[in-house]
């Protein structure tokens, strides 16, 4: 460079920390990680326990039930919930096909992992969602890790999650819920926030509690907003079984990662597909139960 | 239950973080602008006193910005003061503790709000019962207690009907009937009306004044308008730039208006509506003449008696029906039209 040959070397060439120190200081801070890491495995082995349990019981729960009855429960689950004939009709349909190509089984593991992620997403969402909205300080902290756990590509967190749980279901349901938290964290905390100032200052004004004005009045007035927020958890992880598959998660997503390798196109479509039907069936069964919820506000006087 | 007054007594309250470190200044003499411009902070309320008479409607009137939302929502501390004291049965309000606050809210005190503040995803019936349920009464309970204020009120056939589903007057019956219920002695109405049609706040307005005569419940009521102030009010106070700048019964405002501000104000008002004829009646020289009219009775009234028994002379008796002052038709109009009475009385 031409214009190198007037400036000092410093303001040239980025002034780099040499290899040699940046060597050291990663291979000291990963294996100081993995040191910490089989210190404590034991304590995280039985910590991951009970999701392992409940994984594998509700995994085996699906698959080794028959498929009518299966396709059953599901048909009462979507029309309860959508109250709506088109809906449950394109549930049926598009179950049968998932069947007859021979998808039956790993959709189920698949269906029971989006199951467990997405209720532990919620245990775990909601909460801290709460805390968010009657904390500016929460919510200053908060905002920002969601924000890394949003944008981090999810390749990237799988390595830790590896290095401490290993491979395997779990790792790759953490890898999951991680994913698909957040919006159920931020819907949380919006859905609260926008609550009518008017209507909890009347909940203030006839003495309610803080537990009292968050069963009564916040909690229900949010629930639209958060039933959103459950909408968008299911389909991140429907998104992320796929990446979390990598890590030994079983299901449609195992076998997109085969095909990809394999270069197996239909195989890879008539997973995606399948995909792409139970990430409808769920987006619209929850979608129109949320808006039902929400009949209340309907206004019907002019 | 016996209702109690309530004294409010130098209460200031400044806007702002940092409030308090200005306390003392304002109450040397800082201004609402001076302390704006120099401090950013707002000077909500300035060195309030009022006593708010016990089984009485209170109302507070002023335009918006005056404070008197700020004033009302001391009385149950949804807004803390800065400096002050609002006492009732002598205890200070402002000096409770989250637990006594909450169960003085719960007891003693039920709110009524300008935008209704209803919960929409409740039933009227669940509405009207909110303040039972927190208070822990059985349910079967506090529907039947709030059925019958649902009645009371006009709503009977709607209990199982959403708020959007009904018109804002009703709905603002539904937001009395939710204060009703309470049973507290006081009742907080914050600018109950003003979302309210006109003929729809006259009908609201009976509807208070109908119940409040068997109730006798401690009433503030907040107002921007003053002919619904001289209706309701036992006894006024107005309020411009967090200052009570008069207060007393609507004739003494009307009559003795104290100043400029108020004489604007109340050039406009139907002054037959709202002066009592002991107010202008003569002393009795001999026999009583003409109809007797009951004391406490407006001009406008008396006048229409009056014409209607075609008489252009009556006197006013007491509560035993004693004479005790004469009146005649002339004297009736000239108070009704002429504004001469306060420029007289300014003077």
């Amino acid at each position: 460079m031409a214009i190198c040959s007037y400036l000092p070397d410093l303001l040239c060439k980025f002034p780099a920390i040499n290899d040699t120190t940046i060597r050291m200081a990663r291979k000291s801070v990963d294996d100081g990680f993995k040191a910490l890491v089989r210190e404590y495995v034991n304590v995280i082995d039985a910590l991951v326990q009970p999701l392992q349990w409940f994984l594998n019981y509700l995994e085996k729960l699906f698959v080794s039930s028959p498929w009518i009855v299966i396709l059953a429960v599901m048909v009462a689950i979507v029309y309860y919930g959508s109250r709506d004939i088109r809906i449950t009709i394109g549930t049926i349909v598009s179950m049968l096909l998932i069947g007859l190509v021979g998808l039956w089984n790993d959709t189920m593991v698949t269906l029971a992992m989006v199951t467990v992620c997405t209720f532990i997403a919620i245990i775990v969402g909601i909460p801290i969602g709460i805390l968010m909205a009657r904390s500016e300080r929460a919510q200053s902290i908060i905002n920002p890790i969601l924000d890394v756990m949003q944008t981090m590509p999810s390749f990237v967190y799988l390595i830790p999650v590896v290095m401490i749980f290993g491979i395997g279901k779990v790792p790759g349901l953490i890898a999951v819920v991680i994913y698909a938290v957040p919006p159920m964290i931020r819907l949380t905390n919006l859905g609260i926030r926008l609550v009518d100032k008017e209507v909890l200052e009347a909940a203030d004004a006839f003495g309610s509690s803080p537990w009292q004005r968050l069963k009564n009045v916040q909690m229900p007035l949010a629930l639209p907003t958060i039933m959103a927020g459950i909408n968008q958890t299911i389909m991140m992880s429907l998104a992320m079984v796929v990446v979390a598959s990598m890590v030994g998660v079983g299901g449609l997503g195992r076998n997109v990662l085969q095909a990809i390798n394999n270069q197996f196109f239909t195989v890879g479509f008539f997973n995606g597909f399948a995909l792409v039907a139970i990430a409808i069936i769920f987006d619209r069964t929850s979608q129109a139960y949320g808006k039902r919820l929400q009949k209340h506000s309907e206004v019907i006087h002019g | 239950m016996a209702s109690h007054a309530i004294e409010v007594k130098n209460l200031y309250k400044i806007f702002g973080p940092r409030g308090r470190e200005f306390i003392d200044q304002v109450k040397a003499g800082l201004g609402k602008t001076e302390l704006n411009e120099k401090h950013g902070h707002v000077l909500g309320l300035q060195n309030i006193n009022i006593s708010m008479p016990a089984g009485g409607i209170m109302v507070v009137m002023g335009l918006s910005g005056s404070g008197k939302s700020t004033l009302i929502r001391h009385i149950n501390r949804l807004i803390d003061p800065t400096a002050g004291e609002v006492l009732y049965d002598g205890v200070d309000v402002c000096k409770m503790n989250e637990n006594d606050l909450r169960e003085f809210r719960r007891h003693k005190t039920a709110m009524v709000f300008q935008k209704f503040a209803l919960l929409p995803h409740r039933t009227i019936i669940e509405n009207t019962i909110y303040g039972l349920e927190i208070q822990g009464v059985p349910d079967a309970e506090s529907r039947k207690r709030a059925q019958g204020w649902i009645e009371r009120v006009g709503l009977k056939g709607f209990e199982n009907h959403y708020p959007n589903q009904l018109s804002g007057g009703m709905q603002q019956r539904v937001g009395l009937a939710r204060a009703l219920t309470n049973d507290a002695d006081i009742l907080l109405m914050d600018e109950a009306y003003s979302a309210l049609d006109p003929l729809i706040r006259v009908d609201m307005q009976t509807v208070l004044l109908d119940l409040q005569k068997e109730l006798k419940k401690t009433v503030v009521f907040i107002t921007h308008d003053l002919d619904e102030a001289l209706r309701l009010g036992d006894k006024i106070a107005i309020l411009r730039d967090g200052k009570v700048i008069q207060q007393g019964t609507g004739q003494e405002i009307v009559l003795k208006p104290a100043d400029e501000y108020i004489t604007a104000f109340v050039k406009e008002v139907n002054r037959g509506r709202v002066i009592n004829v002991e107010t202008i009646m003569k002393p009795l020289s001999g026999n009583a003449e003409g109809m007797p009219i009951a004391i406490g009775t407006v001009l406008e009234s008396a006048a229409r008696m009056m014409t209607l028994a075609n008489l252009n002379v009556a006197h006013v008796v007491d509560t035993n029906g004693k004479p005790v002052g004469s009146l005649d038709l002339g004297t009736i109009i000239s108070a009704m039209v002429t504004p001469i009475g306060h420029q007289l009385q300014a003077a």
